[in-house]
């Protein structure tokens, strides 16, 4: 018998769904809804760091990958906030409570929340990429303690596009904390901030040097975000942002997410600026 | 696997082939070896020595793939099969998962990986080196495709090193081939020059040891052993190369080299060579239902990256256009892939080459991507 | 406000800062406090350009209308600067400015100011510097809006 590496395998086929019931599913806006589902009692696919993804699988219809947007200190529920875009999501966002859908993982890298321990934190988060960044605030105010200040920075299309809108107001009332929206199309009665969430940094007061951030959002978003930092003073190796490719397993093996030689299941979602800044600028990767 | 050292090695004649065969199926094997049907040879069940392809050729050269007839009597006088042993340990299409609707919810059914005792009878070492790569992919990142390592895992592999090569090889630049060091359980080579064709056998295993052993296989002589030697030798004088060890450095920095535009006015993205390329792993997967809906199965299905919609976000393609596909294709299987899994994924095998329909050649293409690297770094350029 | 207080303001505001000394002495005799109540339009578009102001506190929103559509392209912060074209000749404003709050700002006849950039070169290019640091910030943001990189078509999948 020829040589066969050793492997890390995990006890359950990796390409096995867990069955988990539907609690409850709650609209965020027209087309975003956010589930939460209950696998059955302690199965560890609801261990997970923040940043993490599950492939979420529609009986007889497909799956794909969806971050995990809850609290990762509860252990018998995951939350989801999925845009109905597609087929699967549709699916996935019509369903009832009582229902069933399929769950595997949990993947991926997760954000740096032990590297920005005494550091501030500048959380920069575009249309439904708040959902994935959600968990890392939540860790963050679980241990308010371990960071200096915490700043929100979040940008949606317009008003009604804005996710978690009564926490987010929630999270600017907490001291040493600022929380800003801003949209790219404001309406009538919007008296907010209107412009692209990069508009924001010049509100923001931060030490670059001291500010580790983590970005989420469309990949152009984060593109002009991770740059205008950069340019601002923050080292590439503070600056955070999770990638998204289409990911057929979740796993390694189908190798469709890849990203020049990273998959984006295995080596992130969750990349430091620094190891995809040359890759980022790169057209049809 | 232990270092190559000085092996024990056998001499058989075509009986003895013959029973080693009939050894194999005897313990259990499903045997596989090359048979032509389509026109091409392809890995299938084999029952003794009359099923494998004697006195065939093969013709290959870039766009031509060609099985001819030779009129000798020799087991291995081609080269290999369209595709590699993926065609049998990586399933072109497998049940991954069955569920059944019940009770409101569903319920994932036992669905065992068809895990079957395969012996591989004519595995050049290009496709020897391609399981390891294949294996490193598979079975030993952070997890294991359990489908495959049911396969692998008891797997017989009799290679068969090769005493000449074909126009389309360069396995000798990727230090892949002709002769095969390891990754056998017993490998062979056919020499043809006396009245019939005699078989230099060596073991790489304990249990190919036991095998040759077995059959009453006496042992080589030593002007054998050198002449496959020698054979090896010349056949590792192939004209065309590809250097590797120099992709990682120069691929990035072309991405933007009008060079891919070349190619892509002649590629077809028909995905030829992913599909015939032994080490091309990627898969998708199909989620199929009955009639009723109340049961679903998810199948896996080779893939190709040379597919408009194989990378996407944002409900567009990434790749859209043909030359980034090409581009894609070539960087991973030289370059990246060193960085993901700490050696090319190319076993210099030529069967893209052939088998592409327009006969793109990467060792070609490769060449002229390195020359304009170092086009653009001489100093004194105009 | 006194011409002390207004030279300090000057010389604090982000678009002025590292102006020289008299510089910002020669800006701070043509300055002019004004202050805006909460939905006053400070000009609308196709105003002929003349006032330029600095924003001390308050809101300012940038907009456009059309039949059945009214939309907010940016809005303004104190520390930010609005009605850069007024230092242009012959532009006039392309939005509307509305308060969403009260504003208090220092404002400037565009005219004034581009006539001193002509006496004073020196001045005048670091004026004109820093507007044009202004114009290519703005020309980047709205590019970026643009591409409408939320829209469901740019949709993340998770």
């Amino acid at each position: 018998m020829s040589t066969l590496a050793s492997t890390a395998a995990e006890c359950r086929p990796v390409m096995q769904p867990v069955p988990a019931v539907i609690r409850s599913v709650t609209k965020e806006t027209h087309d975003t809804f956010t589930l939460t589902v209950a696998p059955p009692q302690g199965d560890p696919v609801t261990a997970f760091e923040p940043g993490q993804f599950s492939m979420l699988y529609v009986f007889g219809v497909g799956e794909l990958p969806i971050s995990i947007s809850g609290d990762p200190a509860v252990r018998d529920t995951l939350t989801y906030t999925i845009r109905s875009v597609g087929q699967v999501t549709y699916q996935l966002v019509t369903r009832r409570p009582g229902e069933c859908i399929g769950v595997r993982g949990p993947f991926g890298t997760s954000w740096p929340l032990k590297e920005a321990r005494g550091k501030s934190v500048l959380i920069v988060a575009g249309g439904i990429g708040l959902a994935p960044l959600r968990p890392a605030i939540y860790s963050i105010l679980r241990h308010r303690g371990d960071y200096n200040r915490l700043v929100i920075l979040y940008g949606s299309r317009s008003p009604r596009d804005l996710l978690y809108r009564k926490e987010f107001e929630a999270w600017g009332l907490l001291p040493d904390t600022q929380a800003l929206a801003t949209v790219d199309y404001g309406g009538v009665s919007w008296r907010g901030h209107v412009g692209v969430v990069t508009t924001l940094f010049r509100l923001v007061r931060m030490q670059p040097q001291d500010t580790v951030a983590m970005i989420c959002g469309p990949e152009i978003m984060m593109r002009y975000a991770a740059r205008e930092l950069e340019a601002r003073g923050l080292p590439p190796s503070q600056i955070y942002l999770s990638m998204e490719r289409n990911m057929k397993c979740g796993a390694g093996f189908c190798g469709h997410c890849q990203l020049g030689p990273y998959f984006v299941c295995k080596h992130g979602p969750v990349f430091a600026y620094r190891e995809v800044k040359p890759y980022l600028d790169l057209y049809e990767l | 696997m232990a270092a190559p050292m000085r092996r024990k090695s056998w001499r058989l004649d075509a009986e003895a082939l013959g029973a080693l065969i009939e050894a194999l199926i005897k313990q259990g094997y499903v045997v596989y070896g090359p048979q032509a049907s389509d026109h091409a040879l392809h890995w299938r069940r084999i029952t003794g020595l009359a099923d494998l392809p004697r006195g065939w050729t093969q013709d290959l050269a870039p766009g031509r793939a060609r099985l001819e007839p030779d009129g000798g009597d020799a087991l291995f006088h081609y080269w290999m099969c369209a595709e590699g042993l993926k065609a049998v340990l990586h399933l072109p299409q497998v049940r991954v998962m069955a569920a059944r609707r019940e009770n409101g919810a569903f319920r994932i059914l036992d669905n065992p990986p068809p895990a079957e005792k395969c012996a591989f009878v004519g595995v050049r070492a290009c496709d020897v080196a391609a399981l390891f790569i294949l294996d490193r992919v598979l079975l030993g990142d952070r997890y294991a495709d359990e489908i495959y390592r049911a396969r692998r895992e008891k797997a017989f592999v009799v290679a068969v090193h090769c005493t000449a090569s074909a126009p389309t090889c360069f396995c000798a630049s990727l230090g892949t081939g002709p002769r095969a060091r390891s990754g056998f359980d017993i490998a062979l080579a056919e020499l043809t020059e006396g009245e019939a064709p005699e078989y230099f056998a060596e073991a790489g295993t304990a249990a190919g040891m036991d095998l040759l052993d077995k059959i009453g296989a006496h042992p080589a002589p030593p002007e054998l052993a050198r002449s496959v030697e020698q054979a090896c030798s010349r056949a590792a004088a192939q004209k065309r190369r590809v250097d590797a060890h120099a992709a990682p450095q120069i691929i990035d920095a072309l991405f933007d080299s009008p060079h891919w535009e070349r190619v892509a006015k002649r590629c077809l993205a028909c995905g030829n060579c992913t599909s015939v390329c032994p080490t091309c792993f990627c898969v998708n997967y199909e989620d199929r239902t009955s009639l009723d809906g109340q049961e679903a199965e998810r199948w896996r299905v080779w893939d190709s990256c040379f597919t408009q919609n194989f990378t996407y976000i944002h409900g567009g393609s990434v790749r859209a256009s043909v030359k980034s596909r090409y581009r894609q294709w070539l960087s991973h299987k030289l370059a990246r892939w060193q960085a993901q899994f700490g050696t090319p994924g190319c076993t210099g095998c030529g069967r893209c080459i052939a088998w592409c329909p327009v006969g793109i050649d990467i060792t070609e293409e490769f060449q002229a991507l390195q020359a304009s690297a170092a086009a653009a770094v001489l100093p004194g350029k105009e | 406000m006194a011409p002390t207080e207004i030279r300090q303001v000057l010389a604090s505001h982000p678009f002025l800062e590292g102006l020289p000394e008299k510089y910002i002495e020669m800006l701070s005799k043509l300055a002019f406090e004004v202050s805006f109540d909460q939905d006053e339009v400070i000009f609308r578009e196709g105003d002929p350009s003349s006032l330029f102001y600095l924003i001390l506190s308050g809101k300012v929103a940038l907009e456009m209308a059309a039949p059945g559509r009214q939309i907010i392209i940016q809005t303004l912060d104190a520390g930010d600067e609005l009605g850069w074209s007024s230092l242009l000749e012959n532009t006039s404003k392309q939005f509307r400015a509305r308060c969403l709050e009260p504003v208090r700002a220092l404002a400037f006849d565009g005219a004034r100011v581009a006539a001193l950039c002509e006496e004073d070169h020196e001045f005048g290019y670091h004026i004109m510097r820093r507007a044009l640091e202004l114009v290519a910030e703005r020309l980047r943001a709205t590019r970026f809006q643009v591409l409408d990189v939320y829209s469901p078509k740019g949709a993340r999948g998770r």
